[in-house]
């Protein structure tokens, strides 16, 4: 590797954009892919795949074979609602690599004290995602069931490219939700986006275990798994 | 929280060659079976014999620190193979049973 290209991907990291350093193995030839533009050849949409899946290995380049190392920015987990559910959930998407951020304007439920190390944002969802730009590596998940909160949260993602949108809520809450974004003017297409009742179908019960099958749900959303 | 995947593998190389030393990168470019750590997986390893990162659970680290070294000096790149059905099953192998390519090269 060369001194030029080791300093061009430690500077992407620092300032937290996605690169891939495509190598190939057999001549030692580099190049760096931004995932984030439009692929102008093949390298670069497996680049971008790569990237989108969080997945190095190898790859096919003119008639070459290439080895892409994906580095990726840190994962991040906004998490509207201070609730009970999102206490465990923000402990555990931690220890899973996300930067976790719980948004919840009352503040008798987003204190510190609940959620130790975290960073909280006791703004209107709306306010707080306007000043957060919502990428590949975003999850946003709702937990209030209260549209006055979770409603603006869900607006702002699915005008994202956040990889994972979840809303808590039974069936006959998320039919209703969906009904409102609707009014709102998001097709159908943009409402699938959106996972709920959120997390895996585990028959969670306490807090805990909800959260389990939240997380469960987002990294196999992350890593394309089909679950 | 630092990225799981690659840890700060990369910023210590950096920094070992800032303050003037010689580095080596180890890469995992291919796994089968249960391997220990993914694709992209990597150990960097300075011209005294320091390393930072990993490239397995431990179990093949050695070897590629001796590789990488050999790499620092003759300023060549290197494809090595581990396994279980490697001769060097017994001294230098994989407990799990999969397999693992690396890609050793000198930053220069």
């Amino acid at each position: 590797m060369k001194r030029a290209t080791l300093h061009a991907l430690t500077a992407a990291r620092l300032s937290g954009r996605p690169i891939v350093l495509a190598t190939n193995i057999d001549s030692g030839e580099e190049l760096l892919i931004d995932p984030t533009l439009a692929p102008k050849t093949s390298l670069d949409a497996a680049a971008r795949e790569a990237a989108l899946k969080d997945r190095s290995g190898a790859a096919e380049g003119d008639a070459r074979a290439w080895f892409l190392n994906v580095f990726n920015p840190p994962l991040q987990m906004y998490v509207v609602g201070a609730v009970h559910i999102a206490q465990p959930l923000s402990r555990m998407a931690a220890l899973s690599g996300f930067n976790v951020t719980v948004i919840d304007p009352r503040t008798a439920f987003a204190t510190s004290e609940r959620f130790p190390g975290l960073t909280l944002i006791t703004e209107w969802p709306d306010e707080a995602l306007a000043n957060i730009a919502l990428d590949m590596r975003s999850a946003v998940v709702t937990l209030t069931h209260d549209p006055k909160l979770d409603d603006p949260a869900l607006a702002a993602a699915l005008k994202s490219p956040a990889f994972y949108i979840g809303a808590l809520g039974s069936k006959k809450t998320h039919a209703a939700r969906l009904a409102r974004l609707k009014a709102l003017g998001f097709d159908d297409a943009a409402l699938a986006r959106i996972r709920g009742p959120v997390g895996l179908d585990i028959e969670a019960q306490t807090p805990a275990e909800i959260a389990v099958s939240i997380l469960a749900q987002i990294i196999a959303q992350l890593r394309g798994a089909q679950a | 929280m630092s990225d799981i995947n690659h840890d700060k593998v990369l910023e210590t190389a950096s920094s070992w060659l800032d303050q003037g030393h010689k580095v080596a990168l180890a890469t995992v470019v291919k796994t089968w079976g249960s391997a220990p750590r993914p694709a992209g997986s990597q150990l960097a390893v300075r011209g005294d014999g320091e390393f930072a990162g990993s490239v397995s659970g431990g179990c093949v680290e050695g070897a590629v620190i001796s590789e990488a070294l050999d790499a620092i000096k003759d300023r060549r790149t290197r494809k090595l193979s581990f396994g279980v059905s490697n001769d060097q099953a017994w001294t230098v192998g994989l407990a799990c049973g999969g397999q693992i390519e690396i890609f050793v090269e000198c930053v220069d």
